[in-house]
This record gives C-alpha cells, structure tokens and sequence, in this order.
C-alpha cells in the first residue's frame, strides 16, 4: 500500500505528455462505452488457443475413435464404422479390466471419505484457528508434492522387504506382501487423493452454522440425531465433491497400476497407453471414453447431490 | 459443543491421519541417504554420497528442461489465465459458464485424454514433437490454475472500487496500476507459482507430448520402471519433495493476503477454494 502511494505521488511529479493522457483517457472512455469490445480483447485470446489448440484436438481424437487402423501398413483409414467399441463390448477382458477400474476407484473413493470426514470435523468444528491453519497447510503441502514421488515411495514400503513387513514382523504379525498387487494400488491411490477430499470436506463442515446444531439440540435431539439429520445431510455436497476428485482421477490413472500393480492389475489407462504404443490410436481413443462417459454419468448425479455448490 | 469423548477421539483420528500423509514423505528424505543400492528396510547405512553422484548429464539436462518448460508455460498461463479471469468477471455475456467449463476442462479429464488428444492432433498436422509441444500440454492445464487464483480474487474485490477511481479522473491504465493491480499481484503470483509447480511435477500430458525428451518426472519414471539408478532417484525425490515447500506455502500466505481492498472475509476460504478447483 505505501509502495503503491509513492509511486502514485512520483507520478503526479512527472505526470505524461498532454497528448498521450488524453488519448489514453479517449482510449478508457471507449473502452467504457463500448464494453463489449473489451470483453472481446479480454475473452479471445485464451479462448481462441483454447478453441484451437485443445477442444479442436479433443473433438479429433472423439471422431478419430470411429476410424480404423490398416493391420499392414498401420496407417489410419477413414473409414466410419464402431468395429472398435464392438470390439469393447464383446471383448471380456475389458470388461474386467473396466469394472476393476471403476471397481478401485469406488473403493479409493470410499476410504479417503472415511479417513477425511472426522479429520476435517475437527479442522472445521473444533480445532482452533492456528492448529485449523497448521492442519490445512499438513494438508495441503502433501497435495502439491510430486505424485510420482508419492507413488515411488509407497512401492518401497510395500516391498516385500520394506517398512511395512518389518514393522508387521516387529510386532509379531504375519507378513502383509501386498506391494505389485490390487491392494497395493488401492492403498497407494487412497494416499495420494485423500487432501482432495479432505479440503472440500472441510470446506462443507466448516460452514454449517453452529446456531443449526444449538437449534437441533433445542428442539431436543441428541448428539447422534443431529449429526444424522443435520451435520451429515449438509455436509454430504463437500463430501460428494471431493469424490469427484478421487473418483476421477484414479478412474483416469496409469501410472500407479503401472508401477505399483501386478500382473492383474491393469486400468483402463493401461490399454489405452499400450494401443497407442502400438499404433492403435482409434482403439485408445474408444476405450479412453469409457471413463469420460462414467464421468459424465458421475458428474450428473453430483450436480443433483449440490455437490457443485460445495465446490 | 461436542461431547469431550468424541472431541478425543477426532483429535486421535486426525493425528494419524495427518500421520499417514506425512510418514512416506520423510521416508524418501530417509533413503535419500540410503547407503546400499538396494531400497530395502531398515536401511544398513546412511551417506551423503548420492547427493553428489546424482548431479549427472542426465539430470541436468532433465532439470533444464524442466524449468524451462515450466517458465513458459506458467508465462502464457499468467496471460492467458488472468485476461479470461477478467473476462469472466466484468462481463456477463451469454455462454459465460461455458468460458468456465472450456477452461477446466484440462484438469477435469483424465490426463490421458488430453495427452493422447494433443499427441495425435501433433501427428496429424505434422508437428514434431518439441519443447513447444510440451509447453502448449503443459499450458492447456496451467491456464486454469491462474484463471482461478485471479477469478477468486476479483470475485472478492468490489467492482465500485474501478467506478470510483474512474470517476476520480483516472484513465484505464492508472486505474489498472493503482487500483486493479495492487489487489492482484499477490493472487497472480500465487496461481504463477502453483502452475510452475504443477507443471514441474506433470507425468501423464508430458508422456505423451515429449517424444524422446526427458523432464525430470519423466527421466525418474523411467529410473523406476527398469529399477536404474535408484539411488538418484531417491535423491531427486527427496529434492522435489522439500523443494515443493517453497512455491506452496509462498503462495498460501500469498493467497492469504487478499489485498487492501478485501470484500468479505475469509483467507482460509480463498485458499480452501482455489485448491479445490486448483488441484483436480
């Protein structure tokens, strides 16, 4: 602020040239009057790129998913036909690996709501305002740090010779062995989304108004009916945002089955990185709607939870 | 007022919880230091030789790479994000949400989609794969990082501030300077750092749009899946883990400080509300 207020009086030192402030002053009153032409100047460059560059690419893949692809010379035909979400369809091993896909996330998406709701209860509702901001930054910061990071980690703690199996060992269990398998990219997963869900959680919670809770008490319900019927309905939009984000990014993911999975734990993401290894860009590009039209459906039913208010 | 039993048992939960997202992290910066060449538990013995033997062609060459991709994209970012953060803002025209929508597009889908969206449309029009083509992947995902940070800002400062100062006498670009500016700097810098950061750490979109270039995240990625040099990985791990610090809690208190000219209250809900839409 006092930066702001020496320069503004360095600039009533050396105010510009007559000319130039008068044609910058006819310049903002033409831009006051005519509003939509800033709007234009404003809007069109990022939506032009955007246009251009992304939706343009996005519709191509879209169309490019009914074409197919010459097995000699590997070369794409365009030719309209559905041979590849045939194929899909009738296919059982994408069947399987579709419902494993939609499977895990399901089950990510359950963990870190449990694991997040009574973590953001007590950030929103009870913690006070300096351990509410250390929470939110130990939240946070594990959010921004390298996913990849995360995920390489976890494979050394459920390495059969990892932490994980020493400290079961240590305390006299048996061993757990369950790096490279499902549960592996269960775990890792529920790790890496839970400050996605935590955030909006918290978000939902902390804005209940506490006079609802004094109102339910006073109309004589006990702790339990009022966390049924009045903290848990209001906070079911935060808790329906954060699954959007769990639910769709492990639904769109490939790297962790990849690097933490077995040999049975392939994701839709997967077979598309593989077809287009292998040239098969028509086939990735179906299989990769799967998990757009699951969102789609997803997305749908979040809106009608109030979920998008929560945002 | 919660019972004091329940109030117990949330703190006990949290506290593991807050365990649970923070143990791995200090495990990388543990065998960062892992003497043997084998990751396993407990680690034999502790050397700071690695830190040393990491800095390779290889990685150097990486790290560039990486900077360098993510200064330009966070670069247009910052242009492209904030002019349609302005748009959006001080207008209403028909298809507003749309603007929105388009913009979050990016970090909505899987980042699958865009990669192979990008890599094929390259093909197709015969762009070889390039800094640039990693640069417009990387873009197409910042943009949304700025525009949020510097929509939520916006959305927080009263427009009647700009009316007054025009009614003052003040032209667009004095208005802009000392009225707009002062406001946003601190959100633009925010959503600027977290886009670097974002696009410093991307896997899936670079993938895709890099042909036989390596960024960091790619070359460790590489590491990992042959089990090469894992050593260097532990270290460029732990380097990126305590490196990630910085940028993050710059822009938290960045975003903390909503200005002079704050409508509404609530630092913690900016900051709650641009990492949501942020983060996807």
């Amino acid at each position: 602020m006092a930066a702001s207020l020496d320069a503004a009086q360095g600039l009533s030192h050396r105010p510009p040239g007559r000319p130039v402030r008068a044609a910058r002053l006819r310049l903002s009153g033409l831009f006051w009057r005519h509003p939509w032409a800033k709007a234009l100047l404003l809007l069109a460059p990022p939506l032009l790129a955007f246009i251009l560059v992304y939706a343009a690419s996005l519709v191509a893949l879209f169309v490019s998913s009914f074409w197919t692809v010459d097995p000699f010379t590997s070369e794409l035909k365009h030719v309209w036909n559905v041979d590849n979400y045939k194929t899909l369809w009738q296919a059982g091993a994408y069947h399987s690996i579709a419902l494993r896909t939609i499977g895990i996330a399901a089950a990510v998406t359950l963990a870190d709501a449990v694991l997040a709701f009574p973590l953001g209860y007590f950030m929103g509702r009870i913690a006070g305002g300096r351990s509410r901001a250390f929470i939110f930054v130990a939240v946070l910061l594990p959010l921004w740090s390298s996913y990849l990071v995360r995920v390489y980690i976890w494979r050394l703690i459920l390495d059969d010779k990892g932490i994980l199996n020493w400290t079961l060992q240590k305390v006299g269990l048996p061993a757990a062995n369950i790096g490279y398998s499902n549960w592996a990219v269960w775990l890792i997963f529920t790790y890496v989304w839970l400050p996605f869900m935590i955030l909006p959680v918290y978000g939902a919670l902390e804005r209940i108004p506490e006079s609802y809770l004094e109102a339910s008490r006073d109309l004589g319900a006990g702790n339990w009916t009022t966390f049924r019927r009045v903290v848990l309905p209001l906070a079911l939009p935060g808790v329906v945002a954060g699954s959007i984000f769990t639910f769709s990014l492990t639904l769109g993911d490939y790297v962790t089955p990849l690097l933490a999975g077995g040999a049975s734990s392939q994701f839709i993401g997967n077979v598309v990185y593989d077809s287009i290894g292998s040239q098969q860009t028509p086939f990735a590009a179906a299989f990769a709607a799967v998990p757009l039209a699951v969102m789609g459906v997803y997305l749908l039913l979040a809106r009608k939870l109030g979920a998008f208010e929560a945002l | 007022m919660e019972p004091r039993s329940t109030r117990v048992v949330l703190a006990v939960w949290s506290t593991l919880v807050i365990l649970f997202l923070w143990i791995p992290l200090a495990l990388i910066v543990l065998y960062a230091f892992n003497k043997s060449n084998v990751q396993s538990w407990p680690i034999p013995a502790f050397t700071t030789h690695w830190f040393h033997a990491a800095w390779t062609s290889e990685v150097q060459t990486s790290l560039e790479l990486s900077l360098k991709v993510g200064a330009i994209a966070t670069g247009i970012a910052i242009v492209l994000g904030s002019a349609a953060a302005f748009g959006v803002a001080r207008f209403r025209f028909f298809g507003r949400e749309a603007v929105s929508f388009l913009l979050v597009l990016p970090i909505a889908l899987p980042g699958i989609v865009t990669g192979i969206a990008l890599s094929s449309a390259f093909e197709t029009v015969h762009i070889d794969l390039s800094v640039w083509t990693i640069v417009t992947g990387h873009a197409t995902f910042c943009v949304v990082i700025v525009y949020n940070n510097v929509l939520a800002r916006l959305r927080r400062t009263s427009p009647s501030l700009i009316e007054a100062s025009q009614d003052l006498g003040a032209d667009g670009l004095q208005t802009f300077r000392f009225v707009v500016w002062p406001v946003l700097s601190t959100a633009l810098v925010a959503g600027g750092l977290l886009a670097f950061a974002l696009s410093f750490d991307e896997v899936i979109v670079t993938t895709f749009t890099a042909g036989s270039q390596n960024t960091i995240p790619l070359l460790i990625l590489g590491y990992i899946r042959l089990g090469q040099q894992l050593p260097v990985v532990n270290v460029i791990a732990c380097a990126m883990i305590t490196l990630t610090v910085i940028p993050v809690l710059l822009a938290q208190r960045l975003m903390r400080d909503t200005g002079v000219l704050r409508r509404g209250a609530g630092n913690v809900t900016e900051a709650v509300e641009s990492a949501q839409v942020t983060a996807v």
